[in-house]
């Protein structure tokens, strides 16, 4: 099923890399709100410029209380899969996924430059939508099939299925 | 790759399967060091000054179930609020309530009102001299049960035409006035002399000889007195009191409070009623206790604006701000008083100025209080309270930032574990509690002063609490937190500035003699 050729030494490495840096961010972030006891995504939901959706969400406690544990726990998944290389396509593509969530939430629209809390300047695209992007393509490419514990995992079932 | 896996798992394929691992060794490190760092950075003052900020009191109770009987005198704007406060909303503003609240879920007014302590009391009678208003406040008081419909209601609150009938029934213990100030003290003396406990609006008089008058005829009875300065009870004022008395501050020397509201409503021009002629309303018992004036609407509806039944800025605004500090740092009446202002923006032949200004001298106490208002202007400027060692901003959240040059914090300053620019104590009730909430838009509001305060996190109308507040000492027979001596010291320290500015000259207060000078 995998083909190494697809890719030389330089491109798996450079790709190996980009991998790695992506899920020391999202560990990071996710250890951070897990320290901090008095984290919620409270704050940055109820201040959200996007759809009413998002703020909505901030008034329904028990949601809250999902959505703070999801994200915390998630985040630390996703940066641990792509650090290690462990079901990192599942990783990638979640990943993208709940960055394209804060994309969403605070969508850097024309008029939407008051609202930034990063103090970034931006226009249609910002960080977030980079994020996910650059997720998406790397779970196009199995990286973590040759540095990573996929390779272990995919070997074995590999073996299995012949 | 089928070569390979058929291989058995080598060396290299362990190194290529946890080459990455070793990362997870630096990230640990890294978030170490990290942690070490902002350990070091997070210094507490609070800690080393042995502050215990969220230490909320037990909510005071008299464990008593005793019914007060209770009667309304005056149900127009503020005597409206304080029949909801008091658990008696009108069915049509619970309507509003409930549909606002169906419509936006910040919107949490219906929700805390359901939540509100049931006060254990009954509104039997009910004084009005305007009839639309008094038929308001019958429905409002039979609402005891927060019907959101009329038609459910059955009137059980006898309406009186002349407050006098009404603090003489047998079946009312207590009255809630509401009136303009030119009646506060005459109603309140009447009610003191028949045994009936008082809640009255602030100011508590319109002039300084009826707040002798009204205090000597207090001190004699056994009634409960509590006036309304619902800022009693919010938790930020109170530990703000507790925190000045550990001198955190330093040695204050100045305080800052002001008024700032622009727009008409805020500057006395009440809506007129379009029921309201000399059939509805009942002018001679208005004018009673003041000179007198031929029918006017305008007098009627929106009389703060004239000295004869209302007291300007100094009595209905400075009050708040003055009570506020006064629960605080226990002020008292002031050494002397200046004032100045005048009718600047709103020239529609009021007498009271909109532009408003009072400072009061307190040697004995080595300080100034200073209050600025203007009606024609909405900058939000706070309460500051200024000390050698540090500023403090008292609103429902407090902060404290230590002043460049404090003697007390120098240690702290100069190894920059505190700074000027940034608060070294913040205290805001209710932000640890976000999660408890059903609508959660309360940090965003919260700033503002009068309306609610926090009691274990969660919401509640300052107003409901004072009044409680008031009916749990007459169970107790006990003096609530502001009483007639308190209310005294706010009336006359108004009334100074008042004068100052009527008579355009510093008036002192003859602490011996107990006369405005």
């Amino acid at each position: 099923m995998l083909t190494k050729s697809n890719l030389n030494l330089t491109q798996l490495y450079g790709l190996s890399c980009l991998r790695v840096l992506m899920g020391w961010y999202f560990l990071y972030e996710g250890v951070v709100k897990f320290l901090d006891p008095n984290w919620s995504a409270f704050a940055y939901l109820k201040n959200s410029p996007g759809s009413n959706i998002w703020s909505s969400l901030a008034d329904n406690a028990s949601l809250l209380n999902v959505i703070d544990f999801l994200n915390t726990w998630g985040l630390i998944a996703i940066g641990l899969g792509l650090i290690l290389g462990l079901l990192s396509k599942l990783a990638s593509v979640s990943g993208a996924i709940l960055v394209m969530l804060y994309y969403l939430s605070y969508p850097p629209t024309v008029a939407s430059q008051n609202f930034q809390l990063t103090g970034d300047h931006v226009l249609w695209v910002d960080k977030n939508l980079i994020f996910a992007v650059v997720l998406l393509v790397l779970s196009f490419f199995p990286t973590s099939q040759f540095i990573g514990i996929d390779r272990l995992l995919f070997k074995q079932k590999n073996s299995i299925d012949e | 790759m089928n070569s390979n896996n058929q291989k058995k798992y080598n060396r290299r394929d362990i190194i290529k399967t946890l080459a990455t691992v070793p990362v997870l060794g630096a990230f640990a490190y890294g978030l170490t060091k990290k942690l070490q760092y902002r350990q070091e950075q997070t210094y507490h003052i609070a800690d080393e000054l042995g502050l215990n900020l969220y230490d909320d009191p037990d909510p005071f109770s008299s464990g008593s179930d005793k019914l007060i009987r209770v009667g309304i005198i005056g149900s127009g704007i503020r005597g409206r609020q304080l029949l909801e406060a008091a658990g008696f909303a009108h069915p049509d503003v619970l309507k509003d309530w409930a549909m606002s609240a169906e419509q936006n879920k910040d919107d949490t007014r219906y929700q805390d009102y359901l939540e509100q302590d049931n006060l254990r009391i009954e509104i039997t009678a009910v004084c009005d001299i305007f009839d639309v208003h008094a038929r308001y406040a019958l429905e409002a008081s039979s609402n005891a049960t927060k019907k959101t419909s009329k038609d459910q209601l059955t009137i059980k609150a006898k309406r009186y035409k002349n407050y006098r009938d009404l603090i003489n029934a047998t079946d009312v213990d207590a009255v809630i006035i509401a009136t303009p100030d030119h009646w506060h003290a005459q109603m309140a003396i009447d009610a003191a002399k028949a045994g009936k406990h008082i809640y009255v609006e602030k100011g508590l008089t319109r002039t300084v000889d009826e707040a002798y008058a009204l205090r000597n005829v207090i001190k004699q009875s056994n009634v409960v007195l509590q006036l309304g300065h619902q800022g009693r009870q919010t938790a930020s004022f109170r530990k703000a009191k507790q925190l000045i008395d550990k001198n955190i501050l330093g040695k204050i020397s100045l305080i800052e409070v002001c008024t700032n509201r622009n727009d008409p409503n805020g500057a006395w021009v009440y809506p007129i009623h379009p029921d309201g002629n000399p059939q509805t309303i009942d002018w001679k018992q208005f004018i009673e206790p003041t000179n007198p004036h031929p029918f006017s609407l305008e007098r009627f509806f929106r009389w703060r604006c004239w000295w004869d039944y209302g007291t300007g800025l100094g009595g209905d605004l400075l009050t708040h701000e003055y009570d506020a500090i006064n629960q605080v740092l226990n002020l008292g009446i002031p050494h002397s008083a200046v004032a100045s202002g005048g009718i600047y923006f709103f020239k529609d032949g009021r007498e009271v100025p909109d532009v408003f200004q009072a400072v009061y001298e307190y040697p004995d106490r080595d300080l100034t209080f200073m209050y600025s208002a203007s009606l024609a202007n909405d900058n939000y400027r706070g309460k500051v309270i200024m000390g050698h060692d540090a500023t403090m901003r008292m609103e429902n959240r407090l902060e404290i930032f230590p002043d460049r040059q404090s003697t007390q914090y120098r240690k702290q300053l100069d190894a920059g574990l505190i700074n000027p620019d940034q608060p070294m104590i913040t205290y805001e009730p209710g932000r640890n509690a976000v999660d408890a909430y059903t609508s959660a838009t309360e940090k965003y509001f919260a700033s503002r002063g009068l309306l609610y305060t926090h009691i274990k996190g969660k919401r509640v109308n300052t107003a409901h609490l004072h009044i409680k507040e008031w009916l749990e000492c007459i169970r107790m027979n006990k003096q609530p937190s502001c009483n007639i001596d308190q209310a005294f010291e706010e009336a006359v320290t108004a009334h100074m500035a008042t004068i100052a500015y009527r008579e355009n000259r510093k008036v002192f207060w003859d602490a011996d003699k107990e006369q405005v000078v």
